[in-house]
């Protein structure tokens, strides 16, 4: 048979087919994804507006524009939840890829919410002193100019801003909000590489110290190829497995989860193949290890560091919040959903992880002297207090996950918008030395940044104590005893370097060169208003937040 | 009980926190209206203990003036309120104190004079916040009946309290650019240190709240803090304790109270902080904040775990004894006056311990009688030590000598409280030591006759320090010294009123107090030793 003809026979084979094993029209519940749907919208007219607008109107419209998007996502969540499809109308849309339930609706509210949050800490432009007669924020005034070079002294002096950041943040949150509610894998694949490959960019992309900046990109990128490799391979294991992506279905169009409950109507030859627990066990870990790089856990934690300290801190606030969400969103949905019959499998390993990721992450910081990586390692040491609450595998569990998450992302960005403001000559005044005596020359500035500090080391009153407490609650309950008592002690130790902070910031001499604090704009303030109410009113009155997360913390399967 | 009861309780705790904020609120140049405000404030939360003192009838409910209300229904946490006689006491006397704390270091957060002006950054009207924030969190802890509110401010307090000693130094000694920094820096230590023992024994007890939680919840369906409805659910056999997870959880509440109080080992960071903080300050940490750890032992061990509580009584009472022993011996080899009163406090909570868990009705009287003539015989002398400090600028015992002659009322007050801190009979303390001691020897005699010893080393530590710095030849330095001014009086001289005062008729005291030790006590089933001298005394009448 020639090659035409082969051709031929296909083209008229696939016509021949009977209708019903045509791949049938996907049907898509477009008012069920309109949040991410108006989010990558909004991305998509940013995108636009970049190629379009003349650059002095850009900064305006881009801010505009993602505001208005991110309220309209949010208004879009509210109008879903408010319908009921966080709990009792809770299904599985878009042919099985994406969920939309309590704790997918609960995880994208949040994250958009701390997107609206960072991007005030974006658009920030009163810090950095005026450049030739611009006002300019903290990205790059050309992000293809090579650090040092004339071309990137013609863009500076010519006031050029990198307005691209606000399009790629929004891309990076549309990813996001699909990472905790994608319900098969490939889903989860894609929705990963979406959300990384803009943060990768948003890394780079810093101005001032561009080397470290790229430097750090460059390491998370390299890093999150490596993870997202696992994460496919792991994918690539189970698919040979159960023969399927999707996380869960019926006996007769079977998930993974239901193959490996034995709930399943299996073909004789995928029968065979799912007998074959290595691949499930490989590939399930493979899976989870992607999953807890994201997140930042130990042993994957070794990118937090230079990430954070190299990355524009604004995107810092916004990576360290926001994709410690939607990767627990993910994970959680991964454990509880997918394989939560491998429970007596995964649970030592990650009680092991967990351990690990806490008193590592406490232990290490207590030696930082850099504020960001001081809050990357504190970041860590809060991964491990978050996978406590993961190991319950109970109800209680996935909300005080949720609550935990939430109350943490908000110090999160309050804090490195703080960090933002302690300047010297240099830019921002990352070293801690620098932050001595802070207490006498700015106690508002001190004052503030003490109460995050106060709520990351779990002090009583602030959103992160009561987090803390739901999640080792949730442990206890669920027979984790000596996890809540080794969480315990990796606190004890994390309150040393937070409080060693407020010791240099409170009873040490000023330095005569120290930095100055920049007064913010109503941007960067309100983000760390909104960071200061948050740990006040979760801290306080707790009850109705507790309620939400307690209300949203139900899977579909 | 139908409408509106006017909430006391809450109004008594949060009078003192609007003072703190309103306080903070003043700025910062108007350093003399944050003193006179504060000040009111805390006279107000003053007039506010003695009306619950005067509501509380000693032999009613055990629980009285209660307030409950949801507050964290997740966490089955309840914003419960109510005193026992006990809690009555001790909010008494936080709230008698903290005036005079205010009034003894009226100057202590002026901004210095000297080589230096303004080297160091003193907010007055964050130093009076920061006393009247304690005081409410102090207040609270008092008349908590939820374990879990109780935690948060016991937890909580401890920010106020750390920023009190780190920011608001002693000015003693504090002459020339390296003496400061060398003075900041021990300083910063002190702060450190009694924050980092404190809160690692505060995290230990979460994890303990944590299991306290997870056994209510899995026996009675949803998990309660609430003392009193535990106590009901023990009494009705819904609840029941496994003997190991009570011991566990019990050791986790003792391990944070045991260094609040602080019981010997886990005491080093209390000469630091009481040494490095200003005599008021020191005071507050001393005679009332410390005062939370030992009612604790006494509402929390011993209530919700009374089986525990009987298993570890021998330990905690040979700790409590070596404590006793130590701190006064000790404070004997002492060369610092701040040092000094320190170990003798930690001798005397040594007393303290002990009379709790001798677990007699004699002996936990004395103890809880001890809480309150402690705070009061301490302050006293501190207050007093404090103005003989900021007088000469230092804190070495050697550098006074012969004050006596220049300052004579300085020097009478000094004795004074001295003599209280040795318990001399007719002055407060005496009549709650001899209580423990005796409630201790019927059960422990050996332990009692130690703890004797601990009496007589005080008169040891006690004289030889006044003889060394008010009797024999004027020193230098002391010539000039001025004597008590009206303000200082007016400290010194209703706290040792109140000493002799308590020490001759203590009933007041000893009537609200007994109804609630015997509650106690039977929650512990624990019954007085039968009078051993009845038998002794048939043997030879045969």
């Amino acid at each position: 048979m020639s090659a035409t003809a082969v051709v031929h026979s296909l083209l008229t084979s696939a016509a021949a087919t009977p209708a019903a094993d045509r791949i049938p029209t996907p049907h898509i519940e477009y008012a069920q994804l309109s949040p991410v749907l108006i989010v990558l919208g909004t991305a998509t007219v940013g995108v636009l507006a970049e190629a379009f607008l003349p650059r002095r109107s850009r900064y305006w419209a881009q801010l505009g524009i993602t505001v208005v998007g991110l309220a309209a996502a949010f208004a879009a969540i509210i109008a879903l939840a408010a319908d009921g499809y966080a709990t009792t109308r809770a299904h599985i849309a878009a042919m099985g890829a994406v969920a939309v339930d309590g704790p997918a609706l609960f995880l994208q509210g949040t994250i958009v919410l701390i997107a609206l949050v960072a991007a005030f800490t974006f658009a920030e432009r009163r810090l950095d002193p005026v450049a030739h007669g611009n006002r300019v924020d903290s990205f790059a005034a050309q992000g293809s100019a090579v650090p040092g070079s004339p071309q990137e002294m013609k863009a500076v002096r010519a006031g050029f801003t990198t307005t691209e950041v606000f399009p790629l943040l929004l891309f990076a949150v549309g990813g996001m909000m699909i990472f905790p509610a994608a319900n098969d894998l490939l889903t989860l694949f894609v929705s990963l590489e979406v959300f990384s490959l803009p943060l990768y960019l948003l890394c780079a992309l810093a101005r001032r110290r561009r080397l470290m900046s790229q430097e750090a990109a460059v390491k998370y990128f390299l890093l999150g190829a490596f993870s997202s490799a696992f994460l496919l391979f792991g994918i690539a294991l189970l698919y040979g497995y159960a023969g399927t992506v999707a996380y869960t279905g019926t006996a007769t169009a079977p998930g993974i989860a239901q193959v490996i409950d034995g709930s399943a109507n299996l073909t004789p030859a995928l029968a065979n193949s799912t007998g074959n627990d290595a691949l499930l066990l490989i590939g399930g870990a493979m899976v989870i290890m992607g999953l807890l790089f994201k997140v930042g856990a130990v042993p994957f934690h070794q990118w937090t560091p230079d990430v954070y300290q190299g990355a524009p801190t604004p995107v810092t606030g916004f990576m360290a919040a926001a994709t410690k969400v939607a990767a627990f969103g993910a994970l959680l949905r991964l454990l509880y959903v997918v394989l939560p019959g491998m429970r007596w499998d995964w649970r030592p390993v990650m009680w092991g992880v967990a351990i690990v990721t806490m008193v590592i992450g406490a232990i290490v910081a207590v030696t930082q002297t850099d504020v960001k990586r001081l809050l990357a390692y504190s970041s860590i040491a809060h991964a491990g207090f978050l996978l406590a609450g993961v190991i319950a595998v109970s109800p209680s569990g996935v909300s005080s996950v949720l609550f935990y998450l939430v109350a943490y992302s908000f110090v999160t960005l309050g804090g490195f918008a703080v960090v933002t403001l302690v300047r010297d000559a240099g830019g921002e005044a990352t070293h801690l030395s620098k932050w001595a005596g802070l207490g006498r020359r700015s106690p508002l500035v001190a004052a503030v940044f003490a109460v995050f500090l106060l709520s990351f080391a779990g002090i009583p009153l602030t959103a992160g104590f009561a987090g803390k407490f739901a999640v080792f609650q949730a442990a206890a309950q669920a027979g984790a005893v000596p996890l809540v008592v080794i969480g315990v002690i990796a606190s004890a130790i994390a309150a040393f370097f937070y409080i060693r902070v407020i010791v240099m910031m409170f009873f040490s001499e000023p330095q005569p060169d120290g930095p100055t604090v920049a007064i913010p704009s109503p941007l960067t303030s309100s983000a760390i208003a909104i960071g200061v109410v948050v740990t006040l009113v979760l801290g306080v009155a707790p009850q109705y937040f507790l309620d939400l997360a307690g209300k949203a913390g139900v899977f579909v399967r | 009980m139908s409408g509106f009861t006017f909430p006391l309780l809450t109004v008594t705790a949060a009078v003192p926190a609007i003072g703190a904020i309103a306080t903070a609120a003043v700025p910062a140049a108007r350093r003399t209206a944050a003193k006179w405000l504060a000040l009111a404030f805390s006279v107000a939360t003053l007039a506010l203990a003695a009306v619950v003192t005067g509501r509380f009838s000693p032999g009613g409910a055990r629980y009285q003036l209660t307030e409950s209300h949801a507050w964290i229904r997740d966490f089955g946490v309840r914003y419960e309120l109510g005193v026992d006689g006990i809690a009555v006491v001790l909010i008494l006397l936080t709230a008698v104190l903290v005036p005079f704390v205010m009034l003894a270091g009226w100057h202590d957060a002026d901004p210095l004079e000297g080589p230096v002006p303004n080297r160091r950054w003193r907010p007055t009207n964050g130093f009076f916040a920061l006393i009247l924030a304690v005081e409410a969190m102090v207040v609270i802890s008092f008349e908590a009946t939820d374990v879990f509110l109780f935690y948060i401010f016991f937890e909580a307090m401890l920010v106020p309290m750390y920023f009190l000693i780190g920011g608001f130094g002693d000015r003693a000694g504090a002459t020339g650019d390296d003496a400061e920094e060398q003075d900041a820096r021990q300083r910063t230590y002190a702060a450190v240190k009694f924050l980092l023992y404190n809160l690692v024994g505060g995290l230990i007890m979460l994890a303990a709240v944590i299991g306290l939680y997870a056994v209510t919840a899995r026996q009675l369906g949803t998990g309660t803090f609430s003392l009193p409805e535990i106590l009901r659910a023990r009494a009705d056999g819904r609840l029941h304790f496994s003997t190991s997870s009570e011991r566990w959880i019990f050791l986790g509440f003792f391990f944070a109270f045991a260094v609040k109080a602080p019981l010997w080992p886990l005491h080093t960071w209390l000469p630091n902080a009481m040494t490095e903080a200003t005599a008021p300050v020191a005071v507050l940490i001393t005679a009332v904040v410390d005062k939370v750890g030992t009612f604790a032992m006494l509402r929390y061990c011993l209530q919700l775990f009374p089986e525990a509580s009987k298993w570890a009584t021998p330990v905690i009472a040979v700790l409590a004894v070596i404590g006793i022993l130590y701190g006064a011996l000790l404070a004997v080899g002492q060369r610092d006056i701040k040092r000094l009163i320190a170990y003798a406090s930690i001798s005397h909570f040594g007393f303290i311990i002990l009379g709790i868990f001798a677990m007699t009705s004699q002996a936990q009287s004395g103890a809880t009688l001890y809480m309150v003539n402690h705070g009061i015989s301490t302050a006293a002398l501190l207050l007093v030590a404090g103005f003989l400090i900021t007088r000469r600028g230092s804190r070495r015992i050697a550098d006074f000598g012969g004050v006596q002659k220049v300052a004579p009322v300085l020097a009478g007050t000094f004795l004074i409280g001295g003599l209280a801190t040795l318990s001399l009979p007719g002055l407060a303390p005496f009549v709650s030591e001899f209580l423990v001691l005796v409630g201790t020897f019927t059960r422990y005699p050996v332990l009692g006759i130690l703890a004797t010893v601990g009496i007589v080393l005080a008169a040891l530590y006690v004289l030889v320090l006044y003889q060394r710095t008010m009797t024999g030849p004027v020193k230098a330095g002391i010539e000039g010294m001025k004597d008590l001014k009206v303000r200082e009086l007016l400290v010194v001289a209703p706290l040792i009123a109140l000493l002799l005062f308590l020490g001759v008729y203590p009933k007041p005291l000893t009537d609200v107090i007994n109804p609630a030790v015997k509650d106690t006590l039977s929650d512990v089933h624990r019954t007085d030793p039968a009078p051993q001298i009845n038998a002794v005394a048939k043997e030879t009448a045969k």
